[in-house]
């Protein structure tokens, strides 16, 4: 069943939510990292250093979801903005506005932070999260990615 | 990037009936509104309802209805069905090149072409509405039609 939003609630991670962000993590991208998550949340979440932000999505005392961001100050030489470095929602549990919930919650710590500004970097072929971002009003940032391969 | 007048006339359409479901837009509405000949409008509206995107009602107050789902169908599902160049995979710009310049040129427009196509491919009818509503109300104007 799927989880209605306005029975969420959104709240700084806790160690008890690492496993099952890593086992959502696993479930989505086909890979388990749980050191990563150990070390994401010692950065975003147990140092409490602001202004970085690790919020989870709790429902029935269970995690559909979780995103995380953090205010950078000049980054690629622009003002201070919040950049999202990730948002996940457990497959079974989307579609009930969870995304939704948890990017707003971000936008709010952001703005509590003093930044009028949200950012993300995505790869091309996400369509997936593409298209949630796009259709929660982002558009293209006056920033290009560029790369090229080391020879 | 430029988009044919048939594909910027079929968004137009696509959004206007999108905007409300169950209600019928006409042709010459559309026409009048976006100064575009009745006779290509027709040959647009025929081909998105091939398509499935809008359905056809006759009869007195006949017209157009949208009948796709405006939070699946993309605006690239629309451009796809007018612009043979956006769905050409970029790399066969780079086949048909026979010299190094051309390839380098072909490469270029070929990155153009691949952020083009992302971009259409994520943005939803229900987004575009929604951001159109956004700038309505900004602009302190009142939505489409």
């Amino acid at each position: 069943m799927q989880a209605q939003s306005a029975d969420l609630l959104v709240r700084p991670v806790r160690a008890r939510d690492l496993d099952s962000i890593i086992a959502i993590d696993a479930q989505i991208t086909g890979i388990e990292k749980a050191e990563y998550w150990q070390e994401r949340f010692h950065r975003y979440g147990e140092r409490k250093r602001q202004p970085c932000f690790f919020l989870v999505a709790e429902c029935d005392g269970g995690i559909d979801g979780f995103i995380i961001g953090e205010v950078r100050d000049w980054e690629f030489g622009t003002p201070a903005c919040g950049w999202v470095f990730g948002i996940s929602v457990r497959p079974e549990a989307r579609l009930s506005g969870i995304g939704t919930r948890l990017l707003d919650a971000l936008c709010n710590c952001f703005k509590n932070a003093g930044v009028s500004k949200v950012r993300t970097l995505l790869v091309f072929d996400d369509m997936l999260v593409m298209t949630f971002y796009r259709s929660q009003g982002m558009m293209a940032a006056p920033i290009i990615t560029l790369e090229r391969n080391l020879e | 990037m430029k988009l044919q007048k048939s594909t910027v006339i079929a968004l137009c359409s696509v959004l206007e009936a999108a905007h409300e479901p169950g209600r019928q837009i006409s042709s010459a509405g559309i026409a009048e509104k976006y100064g575009v000949s009745p006779h290509h409008l027709a040959k647009v509206l025929r081909r998105l309802g091939r398509a499935g995107l809008l359905e056809s009602a006759r009869g007195v107050g006949g017209g157009y209805r949208f009948s796709g789902n405006a939070k699946r169908v993309t605006l690239m599902d629309v451009i796809g069905l007018f612009e043979e160049m956006i769905v050409e995979a970029a790399g066969q710009r780079e086949k048909a090149a026979s010299t190094d310049v051309e390839r380098a040129i072909a490469q270029v427009l070929g990155e153009i072409d691949e952020t083009a196509k992302a971009v259409f491919k994520s943005i939803t009818i229900a987004t575009m509405l929604r951001l159109i509503e956004r700038q309505n109300r900004v602009a302190g104007q009142s939505p489409p039609v």
